[in-house]
């Protein structure tokens, strides 16, 4: 089967900061993304845990985008302009998708 | 004195209380116990619209009196004001910075909305009444502290601040725990014993049961939070959790004084100004101030002052204000 060349973007980004994330990807032009759930984990800022949590403040959530490789410097500048000053994990990695045209 | 002792030791042997250090025992020896994070939240809807709708349908009985209005301006000033005092507290007490104070700052003039239920079940168990306004007082008292906070970093020039916009605005002013703490205190002021009865046996017969389950969770969390935070947070930033609380409930008091509220008013204004913040805060100043460290205010607010608070802080400010406002416990 015929696949094509795509970037995989994923945000690990602090759960209050969500919306304003999304909201600068749209602005991009960057309408397609999930954003997935994160259970803990550990860096810079110590260990955490979403068990029992009830603030978002404490909480963290992963946006990933799969997009055309030459859209990846426009979603990287406005993805930065929320995650900055933030706590969180920008990655990227070569991904294949089958529709091309949805991306 | 005794009264205090007594009252103090009841409260030391409640249900409430053996959970929350059931919790704390339990993820400081890392055990595995843990509540989902839908559970917990599941419960905090469930505790908000209790007290709320409760709330609500105390004034619709008892009716609204003159104090109300000065009750909810009593409250919107000690909120605004507390973060002052705190940073000033913190820089007297502590090396921290000024992110680090100012954040700390806005979680101590904002509430803890546990620790004031925790507070009303006491007050219940006692036979002890208290206006149902004080939930609209307690959801007055969430936002106020958190621009004060801003405003004093602005006013620092300070650098580290994130976004200030109008969406935090909003978020603030609109976050879930105030709307649905409102919202069911409208409904039950609109409603009032009629709607109380309806479904009294939802948010009565359960309420102490899930208040318990839910300060087993306080207590995991916090316990992890100790655990994991240890060595970030200073003695003297400890001592500032305890001593706090202490000054904030004597403005509490004071407050309640000018404005005539019953003893258990009283009592529940003290807490809410002794409380620190740990849902609506938290989440404000990582947008906020994205600078400040989590694990110094967090672990203030949940590792130190919610258990003195719940603990001791409580039947303190409820022997005080029986007290000095008058009744008796």
């Amino acid at each position: 089967m015929k696949t094509h060349q795509a970037k995989r973007v994923e945000i690990i980004i602090e759960e209050p900061l969500a919306g304003r994330l999304t909201d600068a990807l749209i602005e991009a032009g960057v309408t397609g993304y999930t954003i997935l759930p994160v259970k803990g984990g550990s860096g810079r800022s110590g260990r955490w845990s979403r068990a029992g949590q009830v603030s978002r403040g404490s909480g963290m959530v992963a946006v990933v985008c799969l997009i055309k490789p030459e859209r990846l410097d426009t979603l990287l500048d406005a993805a930065f302009s929320v995650v900055e000053k933030h706590i969180g994990v920008v990655s990227i990695t070569d991904a294949h998708v089958l529709r091309a045209e949805r991306f | 004195m005794a009264d205090i002792l007594s009252l103090a030791t009841t409260n030391l042997i409640s249900p409430i209380i053996l959970s929350f250090v059931l919790g704390l025992v339990a993820a400081l020896a890392r055990s595995d116990l843990t509540i989902p994070e839908a559970v917990a939240k599941g419960m905090s809807i469930y505790l908000l619209f209790a007290i709320g709708f409760k709330g609500g349908a105390g004034v619709a009985t008892h009716g609204v009196d003159a104090t109300l209005i000065a009750t909810l301006v009593a409250a919107l000033i000690l909120s605004f004001a507390l973060p002052f005092i705190a940073f000033a507290l913190l820089g007297a007490m502590t090396r921290l910075g000024t992110l680090d104070r100012a954040a700390v700052a806005a979680h101590y003039g904002s509430i803890s909305i546990v620790t004031f239920v925790a507070a009303t079940s006491v007050l219940e168990s006692q036979g002890i009444f208290s206006e149902g306004y004080m939930v609209a007082a307690a959801a007055v008292m969430e936002a106020p502290a958190i621009l004060s906070a801003l405003w004093i970093v602005a006013r620092s020039g300070a650098k580290g601040t994130g976004t200030m916009d109008a969406g935090l605005y909003r978020e603030i002013l609109l976050n879930g725990s105030i709307v649905l703490l409102v919202g069911s205190f409208i409904i039950g002021m609109v409603t009032g014993e009629e709607g109380l009865a309806t479904i009294a046996p939802f948010i009565i017969a359960p309420f102490q049961g899930v208040l318990c389950l839910f300060l087993l969770d306080m207590g995991l969390v916090a316990g992890r939070g100790l655990r994991e935070t240890r060595g970030e947070v200073g003695p003297g930033a400890v001592v500032f959790g305890i001593l706090m609380p202490l000054i904030g409930s004597i403005f509490g008091l004071a407050a309640a004084f000018l404005v005539g509220l019953s003893p258990g008013g009283a009592a529940l204004l003290m807490t809410l100004s002794a409380s620190a913040s740990y849902i609506a805060v938290p989440a404000a100043m990582r947008v906020a101030l994205p600078e400040a460290k989590p694990s110094i205010y967090l672990t203030l607010s949940l590792g130190v002052t919610f258990p003195f608070n719940l603990a001791i802080g409580i039947p303190l400010y409820t022997a005080l204000a029986t007290a000095l406002v008058g009744g008796a416990p």
